[in-house]
């Protein structure tokens, strides 16, 4: 189940937010989906799970293409998006629920259950999602995105503002998570790439500027510094 | 918040039947319950916004929207879901209100001196005007996400398809548009319920409405660029 894009555009009134896009992420291997702020990297993600259509160009979820075949992709899909909004007036388990009602799954309280204690929610999983501190909304958004156990993980900026502790832990549960799925995930903390991703894309302006796996783009920039790369590459 | 809804609906309607002399029916004197079938349209017409106002408005300032358009659920289904949540509420808030049947029928001289026919017309009546409402409050909670406007402009389409229409009619008295007017009213079509008499042509007006505005909140939310 690879995710496949091809020739991807988005244009807003006269702004071209992603311009001409390829690229492909296969499973076992994350992919880190890099570039400065408002370079269209959330555009992308959001047209990668079909929210947004494409101005032109198409892209394919494990085979369904995500216009056409919206629906079928969906399923096998989970996906976290940027800022993780969550209905913050429920509470953790019954977020949850409801989340595995709209996938139909079977023995959904125990999917519930089980997600719960691979995001480590244990502790917190009785209370208003509004009580809980960022750290542990985040993990609420993981939980909601893998709850189905989908194919392929398409994670917004999973990272941001956790304490460094949480950040371990997220990056095991993402690493773990990549071995056998397809996972896309979008950072500008240049040691999470080192840490968890083994291909690179980087774009700049909507253009990809790179797109190799992170040890040939490090010998090809005879250099060991990602933040050296991504900071000629995007200047 | 769905409850305190509710609440204030119960609040309002029995202060209004019961209590206040203007308008209590034990001041009017006859055991019938016409006031509160005139009274509760207007109501409706403030309650059913505030029920329906949070439904797309709140989860496009949130930015949740995503989280529902992101799973295999199509667009009608979100639509549908949220309709029939604000429409159950609605149900619960006329349930209690059966209680007010029971009593007239106890306060009737004779006793059970009441028109059973015309009340059962005038609950269907009610929870078809419901129904239209609410899908007049769902569309306009889906082009916007502010929701005090999405709240004022339901308010106001209420107004303008339950009363507006119905003056509209009166200005154009004997021409063919006073025929359209009349033909288009909420209230006429209501009224004409709770006769008692559930005459098809009422209760297509009423679905073939309803789906009219969940149709073009369909064309909102598909047409999406938020």
């Amino acid at each position: 189940m690879s995710i496949q894009v091809e020739g991807l555009s988005k244009t807003f009134a006269e702004q071209k937010a992603v311009d001409q896009i390829s690229f492909t992420a296969v499973p076992g291997k994350v992919l880190g989906f890099l570039g400065p702020n408002g370079a269209g990297k959330s555009t992308t993600m959001r047209m990668l799970t079909g929210y947004l259509q494409p101005t032109s160009g198409t892209a394919t979820l494990g085979g369904f293409d995500t216009q056409r075949e919206s629906l079928g992709m969906r399923r096998i899909l989970g996906y976290l998006p940027e800022n993780t909004p969550l209905y913050t007036d429920m509470y953790v388990r019954e977020f949850l629920a409801f989340v595995a009602d709209t996938y139909q799954l079977h023995q959904p309280k125990l999917k519930v259950r089980e997600v719960i204690e691979r995001v480590g929610l244990g502790d917190e999983q009785h209370k208003k999602i509004s009580m809980l501190s960022k750290g542990y909304k985040q993990r609420v958004g993981l939980a909601q995105a893998m709850i189905h156990d989908p194919q392929i993980l398409i994670l917004d900026e999973p990272t941001t503002g956790l304490d460094p502790n949480q950040l371990t832990d997220i990056r095991e549960l993402i690493r773990n998570l990549g071995r056998d799925k397809t996972v896309i995930l979008s950072t500008h903390i240049m040691q999470e790439v080192e840490a968890l991703c083994e291909q690179v894309v980087i774009i700049n302006k909507g253009k990809i500027v790179a797109d190799s796996l992170l040890t040939d783009l490090k010998s090809k920039h005879k250099t060991d510094s990602l933040e050296e790369i991504f900071r000629s590459l995007t200047h | 918040m769905a409850y305190i809804t509710i609440g204030v609906f119960l609040l309002v309607s029995g202060l209004l039947l019961w209590f206040f002399p203007d308008t209590s029916i034990l001041e009017y004197g006859y055991a019938e319950l016409n006031g509160f079938f005139n009274l509760t349209p207007f109501l409706f017409m403030f309650l059913i916004p505030a029920i329906t106002m949070r439904s797309f408005a709140e989860e496009r300032r949130e930015g949740t929207y995503i989280l529902l358009a992101s799973r295999p659920l199509t667009d009608w289904q979100i639509i549908l879901a949220k309709y029939f949540a604000c429409l159950l509420l609605i149900l619960f808030a006329l349930l209690p209100t059966l209680l007010y049947y029971y009593t007239i029928v106890q306060l009737g001289m004779p006793k059970g001196n009441i028109d059973g026919g015309a009340v059962a017309g005038s609950y269907i009546g009610l929870l078809l005007l419901g129904g239209a409402f609410a899908a007049i409050g769902v569309f306009s909670s889906s082009v916007t996400k502010n929701q005090v406007i999405a709240f004022a402009v339901s308010v106001f389409i209420s107004f303008i398809v339950y009363s507006g229409f119905d003056a509209m009619s009166k200005i154009f008295a004997l021409g063919l548009l006073e025929d359209v007017f009349i033909w288009l009213s909420v209230n006429a079509h209501f009224q004409s319920m709770s006769r008692g008499v559930l005459d098809t042509r009422d209760l297509v007006y009423f679905i073939s409405f309803t789906l009219l505005f969940l149709g073009a909140t369909k064309l909102v939310i598909g047409g999406r660029k938020w």
